[in-house]
This record gives structure tokens, sequence and C-alpha cells, in this order.
């Protein structure tokens, strides 16, 4: 049982590797994960995924307005854009780089694409996680604990 | 001082530490910031501390890291605990570990590894009220801090105070200037990097910070460390200088206040 299941993990975070998903900065946070801080991975993505949610929030929020304050945009692309860097989610990351340049063009147009473009992935990038921490809880059930 | 445009790279080992703080009461699952679990008084002020001050007091490192993303919090600070800042030690502080290592189980990888205590705020002005430095104020009510500060780690890019504004105000206190300053920050902009490093911070790392980053900063904590054991043994080695010291201390807040840090509470 846990054989398969290691396995399905496996090939679950190596495709979101292989399809630029996540990048190196991830194999960082997997590193520093061990029997010091065992839940120290997903307690990082948990913490990423409650602030992106949060983020896009406001960043919705934000190109409602009749009048957009794209500085105030692009401080949350900006802080998006660090968090994603900060666990490896290579994809959110490199999408907010083009969001941040279309504040910079006072682009209403280019920030809403960008905002359904980053929200999807993010959204996509989420369901992943939830999939890869389960599947870590569920191997882990099958150990008893010391 | 011209710096290249690239992302500034380090050769390090990185290390693994076996810290006694292993399950601390993290500081990113709790409203950030000085959730008062304890409370030192000192020359009638009470300080509320974190609880995981309760491992900085056994600690050897103390950092104080600024950041006002969560996750980033998260990251540095399992960053610093992870890194082992290993330098030369004091017999004494040598043999404790060996005991605390005969009591508390072998390090993962063998070595004696360094405990190092991580205080996580979200924004500059926590900082400086951790540091016991208000905005209205170039010294502390307090001439002494409970706990040595080795290193304040800082992100750039916060709202309100910026990582550059502490860092001024830091350099700017004559008993907070000596201890280093990183920055980091997840845009590389040379003349970001120049200005920071002009007002007198000690490293600026580029986001996101990665295991091998921590080894730019142990030369900063080590040095840190040796000025404080060296003040140390001066206070210990003459009485009566030490005496006339304390009573120099001890004097109306405006003298000048002793430039280094903080005595610590255990070395």
């Amino acid at each position: 049982m846990a054989a398969a299941l290691t396995s399905q993990l496996h090939a679950l975070v190596n495709n979101m590797f292989a399809t630029g998903l996540l990048d190196d900065q991830f194999q960082q946070l997997q590193m520093l994960q061990d029997f010091s801080a065992p839940d120290f991975v997903s307690e990082v993505v948990t913490l990423f995924c409650d602030d992106g949610e949060r983020i896009i929030g406001e960043l919705a929020r934000e190109l409602d307005k009749p009048n957009v304050d794209f500085d105030r945009v692009d401080s949350f692309a900006h802080q998006l854009k660090g968090s994603s860097a900060s666990v490896g989610a290579q994809k959110v990351k490199n999408t907010c780089i083009q969001f941040r340049e279309f504040c910079q063009q006072r682009s209403r147009d280019g920030c809403l694409k960008t905002l359904d473009l980053v929200r999807t992935e993010f959204y996509d990038l989420r369901n992943k996680f939830q999939a890869m921490l389960q599947l870590e809880q569920q191997i882990q059930a099958c150990y008893p604990k010391h | 001082m011209m710096l290249p445009d690239g992302p500034i790279l380090v050769e390090s080992i990185p290390g693994k530490i076996w810290s006694k703080s292993a399950r601390d009461p993290a500081f990113h699952e709790s409203p950030p910031v000085l959730s008062s679990h304890r409370s030192t008084i000192r020359g009638g002020r009470s300080i509320s501390l974190p609880s995981s001050m309760a491992v900085a007091t056994e600690a050897q490192f103390h950092v104080l890291a600024v950041d006002d993303s969560l996750p980033d919090r998260k990251l540095i600070e399992r960053l610093l605990k992870t890194s082992s800042f290993q330098g030369t030690t004091r017999f004494s502080l040598l043999l404790a570990a060996l005991l605390s290592q005969l009591l508390w189980g072998l390090a993962s990888d063998g070595r004696f590894g360094s405990v190092c205590a991580v205080t996580a705020v979200d924004s500059g002005s926590k900082a400086l009220e951790f540091l016991g430095l208000h905005d209205h104020e170039e010294s502390p009510i307090s001439d002494q801090l409970d706990v040595a500060v080795n290193l304040i780690i800082t992100d750039y890019c916060m709202p309100g105070m910026t990582g550059y504004d502490l860092l001024k105000k830091i350099k700017e206190s004559s008993y907070l200037r000596d201890i280093p300053v990183v920055i980091m920050s997840s845009d590389n902009i040379p003349s970001r990097i120049n200005r920071c490093l002009e007002e007198g911070a000690d490293e600026f790392l580029l986001k996101p910070v990665r295991l091998s980053d921590m080894s730019k900063l142990k030369p900063h904590i080590l040095k840190s460390r040796c000025k404080e054991h060296y003040e140390q043994e001066q206070h210990l080695q003459s009485n009566s200088s030490c005496i006339s010291r304390d009573s120099h201390k001890r004097k109306a807040a405006d003298d000048e206040i002793l430039p280094s840090t903080i005595r610590p509470r255990h070395c």
C-alpha cells in the first residue's frame, strides 16, 4: 500500500517539476525537512496557498475599481511573485513578472488577462499541492509512530 | 563600489544541525511577533518575550528576522535553524554542547551543531520594538536587552518601514549599530544593493534565499559572537574596571551608552 502511494507521490512531484510548475527552490524546501521539522514542506506550502489566495482576492478587488491604482496592483503582484519564488512555484512566479509589466504599462486589460492566467495557474498548483500533502499523510499513516 | 548584475552566488557546504528547539511553537503559526508567553522585569520595565525566547537564552546565536511575508518568514527561520554557524568555540561552550548531546541524543550527522534561535517579526517597527528602540528615541529605556542579537536579517520591500529604513535606524543607534544587518530582496537592482551596503549593511542576499546563502551569514554572526565573548572576558577579568563600567552604565540616559550590543544571558 505504502509503495503504491509513494510511487504515486513521486510521479506527481516529478510531473510538477517536468511541466515547469516547480523549480529547484522547491527542492530546497524538501532538503530543509528532516526529523526535527517533519512537516516543514506542508507548513510552508499551506502558508503559501493561504497567502496566495488572499493576494489574488486583493488583485481582483483592485482591478475592479473604476480608477485602478496600478502601484497598489503592482505591490500585490510583487508580493505574490516573492512568495511563489520562495516556495519554487515557478509558473506562478513567471506570470507575476508578466503581471508587473502590465502594471508598469498601466494596462487594465493586460492586468485583467494576466490575473485570469495567474488565478488558473495558482489553483492548479494548489490542487496539486493538496494532492501531494494528502498522499504524504496517507503514506505516513502506513507506518506506526515510534 | 560596483557590483555585478547577476545574482550573488556563494560556495558553501550546507550544514545540518540538531537543535534542541526542534518543535518550537513557531511564530508563523500565531500572529507574528511578541506574543507574550513570558516576561522579565528589568530595571522596572517589563519586557514581553515570545515563548521561543526560552530557547534563545540557552542558544548560542540569536537572529532577528524581519519580513512581511509569512511563507518567507517560515523559510528564513528554518534556514537559519538548519545552518551550522559553528566556529571556534570556547571550552565551556563545547563542554555544554557535549553534555547536551549526551542528554538529548547525538546530532544527525555526528557533528557538534550550533543552536540558532530565531525571532521572526513582520515589520520594521516591530523589529525596533523588539530591540528596545522606539521611534522617538535613540537609546532604549533599559540600557541592556535580555537577549543578545547576533544578526538582523531583513527583507527590503515592506510596507511602512522598508528594510533600508530599518537599517538606517539601526545604524543611527549607538547601542544597536554594531549588530550586523543583512538585507534580502527579490529584485536584483545594483543601485539598491549599493545603497544598502553604503548605509552599513553587511550583506545583501537575493531572494529566494537558499541553504547556500547561509554560509554568507556565518562570518558576521561569529564576529558578533566573538565580540560578545571578548567583552565578557574583559568584564570578568578586571573587577574594578567592571564596577566602574557598571556604574557608568547605570548613569543618566544622556550618557554615552556602551556601543556593543547587548549583554548576553548565557554564553
